[in-house]
């Protein structure tokens, strides 16, 4: 199994940690893995994206160009990645501020209502967790005891009493996806 | 001369009825410096080595030397030293102190390494107070590339670059460096001496003491500037040097102490130069 | 610290690993894309647990003669910077290889000339291993091609460093130090104590006791007859390194008809690259350098020999392929690949490169 994943958004929306929590839940599952980030000087409001490889062998290269599975949380991220997905791939958008919906007819698409959802729950804090939890009702790459260790290295000691509400976000997340477009 | 033809002629001396009366310090070696006669940096690193001496510190000292005329002041002290690139001796003496917080550190620089090149590093130095002591040796010009313009000759000053004098709509105005670090928070003890005279000599020891032991204290940076003829930059016996050198460069770095114990000296001004004070002419 | 599973970014295992490898001290100066390095250290404070000493200076001018001063005293010392930083350091790594002191320099390469992009390059090969300074000399210079291999080669590079005495380069970029990847940390090894700092670096400037002559460092030596008599034991030091230290890995070079050269974060895109051509059904192989100075050429050489052709893959206009055509005597067609000024190529690039440039 290798997975191929970019997460494009806003900084400022958790794509960096959600890439993270990802990446490192697949460590404790030992698979291997890359978290790549686009660095610079786009901190909130500018774009921001990461490339995760989760696998189980050896990753040859950190950087790619062609993705299994798209994350989208804005509307220059899609006009950015969209083709980047590959024939038969997936792309999962949060339909909030999107004026183009994607056109590619040879992937599979669905979209979750995050931003609308965790606002109206009023946990707009863990918007990037209810995404992951739509991510991984489709793709189940890792297991959700990892997920559990992957959050408490990710985030510091300080905030796990956060952890059970990232994970409920999880589940929301599961609950909330929706296909717009399946092969 | 050999080491042993200088032991055999002491004691033909002493055997013909004469009396020593002075022993060089143990602190430095054999090695004939390559300094002109006359100039202030054989009485400056012999200050340097009495103190070391008297000090009982030897065997913690490791010195630091600059690019220009003391390049090599590596091979007259008896003790650890390492040579820097131009200008960057505070930066390496940071780096010494803190990983080796019980050795004592000097830096020996002059004017253009201290105050053109290596302006950032002595700045940074003194301002983040390293524990460590700096002698600044002040003569006005770049002496071992051949008398160039330095950053601190003095306005009408002539020099190898500045064949008509120093001009400030040029060149700019000297820099009196010691006055601004003095004006930093990390400098515990400023004060600028001179080498030229016996009594001058007595004083100037008496400074570089007094900075060691303050690094003994960990008091923070102490700076203590000399300032020197350079008799064959300036192109004069050194006698005359001397004496342009007290007519000249003492009202624009006058000498005495500018910071003590952390506190600026009264009635120092650190700010104005004694611009409207003519020059002598330099032959 | 123990030997942990983690997940962390390049710069933070360079970091992390000058701490656990015993480092004395690290001096450094902010630039993007390495600076999480020092910003590691400082949060991590290992003054207060190792001993370590951690300073930002005003300057990497004033970093690397900080690294010339505390090296010299017979310690541990390292710094890390990126190429526009690493250019201004070239002054102090001429000083420190002329005055033959052991310590660590960390490039994180990004883009040029000039202040350039702040996204990964390999284009500073020749300021690396040519001399970037003046004079002749030679940094022993490794370049990690994964985080693990970020820590790993910290440790690696203080062995090399005192047993030559001599400054050792890891030159990385910024794909590597910004890239998050699986990491065993290592058992902390201890920093050297005062009988083992001056067992290992007799040479070094600490206080002259009494029963040794005062020891100089220095680079300066006026007279050229003992000058080239130096410059010719470096030259020495050099032939040994490259008699003994040269470390590369080869993939699938045994039925290969073409082999991809390539470093660092280019070798993570040429693999790709590989097995995609290998499930085309080309057999393709990869030499990675490890270390560029010394360079593999004799290995790289005796490859060569058996393929039809070498793709150079490099993140500059063409600089390692000069050392390839030397090591092989241009004796089978060999071709350069790159994107530069920040752009990573992939390695579908990189595959169709390789059937354009050597395989058509």
């Amino acid at each position: 199994m290798t997975e191929e994943i970019i997460i494009a958004g806003f900084g400022g929306q958790g794509v960096l940690s959600m890439g993270k929590i990802l990446a490192y839940s697949g460590v404790m599952q030992d698979k291997e893995v890359s978290w790549m980030p686009s660095y610079g000087p786009e901190m909130r409001g500018g774009t921001a994206n990461v490339s995760v490889i989760i696998s189980d062998e050896r990753i040859s290269s950190p950087i790619i160009n062609q993705f299994d599975t798209a994350i989208i949380l804005n509307q220059q991220s899609l006009d950015k990645f969209e083709h980047s997905v590959k024939p038969g791939g997936l792309l999962i958008y949060d339909p909030n501020g999107i004026t183009h919906e994607p056109t590619r007819k040879d992937i599979n698409i669905y979209k979750i209502a995050a931003t609308a959802k965790a606002q109206e729950l009023g946990i707009s804090k863990v918007f990037n967790m209810v995404v992951l939890g739509g991510f991984l009702k489709l793709k189940p790459i890792v297991d959700k005891q990892y997920i559990h260790e992957g959050l408490e290295h990710s985030l510091p000691q300080r905030h796990w009493n956060l952890i059970p509400q990232n994970e409920e976000a999880i589940e929301i997340g599961k609950s909330i996806i929706e296909p717009v477009q399946v092969l | 001369m050999a080491n042993t033809d200088i032991e055999a002629r002491k004691q033909e001396l002493l055997n013909e009825g004469y009396e020593q009366v002075y022993t060089k310090t143990k602190v430095l070696t054999d090695t004939v410096m390559h300094y002109c006669p006359g100039c202030g940096h054989g009485t400056t690193h012999r200050l340097v080595a009495e103190v070391i001496d008297e000090m009982g510190i030897q065997d913690k000292t490791v010195g630091v030397s600059p690019v220009g005329c003391s390049v090599m002041a590596y091979n007259y002290f008896d003790v650890d030293f390492q040579e820097a690139a131009h200008g960057r001796a505070p930066a390496l003496a940071t780096a010494i102190k803190r990983l080796n917080p019980d050795t004592f550190v000097f830096t020996y620089q002059g004017d253009g390494d201290l105050a053109a090149i290596g302006t950032a590093e002595t700045i940074h130095a003194c301002n983040r107070g390293e524990n460590i002591t700096m002698i600044f040796v002040n003569n006005g010009i770049y002496g071992m590339t051949g008398g160039q313009m330095a950053p601190t000759t003095l306005v009408g000053m002539k020099s190898a670059t500045t064949p008509y004098g120093r001009r400030v709509d040029l060149n700019g105005y000297p820099l009196r460096i010691t006055e601004l670090i003095s004006t930093l928070p990390g400098t515990y003890y400023v004060t600028r001496q001179s080498v030229q005279t016996p009594a001058a000599v007595r004083k100037a020891k008496a400074a570089i003491r007094q900075a060691f032991e303050n690094q003994k204290l960990k008091k923070g940076l102490s700076f203590v500037e000399i300032l020197s003829n350079c008799n064959s930059g300036w192109k004069m016996t050194p006698v005359a040097a001397n004496k342009w050198m007290e007519d000249n460069m003492m009202p624009n770095y006058p000498v005495g102490d500018i910071k003590v114990d952390g506190k600026l000296v009264d009635n120092v001004d650190v700010s104005r130069l004694a611009l409207d004070h003519p020059l002598t002419v330099m032959q | 610290m123990a030997r942990e599973l983690k997940l962390m970014k390049g710069n933070e295992a360079i970091a992390r690993a000058m701490i656990a490898s015993g480092a004395d001290g690290y001096f450094g100066y902010p630039i993007t894309p390495q600076s999480e390095v020092m910003e590691t250290l400082m949060a991590e404070k290992p003054w207060e647990t190792t001993g370590m000493v951690v300073l930002q200076a005003e300057s990497e001018m004033a970093s690397i003669n900080m690294v010339y001063g505390g090296a010299a005293t017979g310690k541990k010392v390292a710094t890390s910077s990126s190429s526009p930083g690493i250019s201004l350091m070239q002054e102090g790594l001429t000083y420190l290889a002329g005055a033959e002191i052991p310590c660590l320099v960390v490039n994180v390469m990004r883009g040029g000339p000039g202040l350039g992009t702040i996204q990964p390059s390999q284009s500073d090969y020749f300021q690396s291993v040519k001399g970037g300074g003046h004079g002749d000399y030679q940094l022993y210079t490794l370049a990690p091609a994964s985080v693990q291999e970020m820590y790993d080669f910290v440790f690696d590079a203080w062995d090399i460093a005192f047993k030559y005495r001599n400054p050792v380069l890891i030159l990385s970029d910024g794909a590597i130090g910004q890239c998050m990847e699986k990491l065993y940390t290592r058992d902390n090894v201890a920093r050297w104590t005062e009988e083992e700092r001056r067992a290992n670096a007799p040479w070094a400037t600490w206080g002259k006791p009494a029963t040794r002559p005062h020891n100089i460092i220095t680079s300066l030596e006026l007279d050229s007859a003992r000058q080239e008599v130096f410059n010719l034991k470096l030259q020495k030091k050099y032939a040994e390194m490259k008699e003994k230290e040269v470390r590369y890995e080869m993939l699938n070079c045994e039925d290969a008809d073409y082999i991809i050269v390539a470093y660092g974060s280019s070798s993570r895109i040429a693999m790709k690259a590989m097995q995609m051509a290998r499930e085309k059904g080309i057999k393709v192989g990869l030499f990675r350098l490890i270390t560029l100075f010394p360079f593999p050429s004799k290995q790289l050489a005796e490859v060569a020999k058996r393929v039809k052709g070498i793709l150079c893959v490099e993140m500059s206009a063409g600089q390692m392929i000069e050392d390839v055509k030397l090591a092989t005597e241009c004796g089978v067609k060999t071709e350069h690949f790159g994107r530069f000024g920040g752009i990573i190529p992939t390695p579908g690039e990189v595959l169709e490169a390789l059937e354009n440039k050597i395989i058509k």
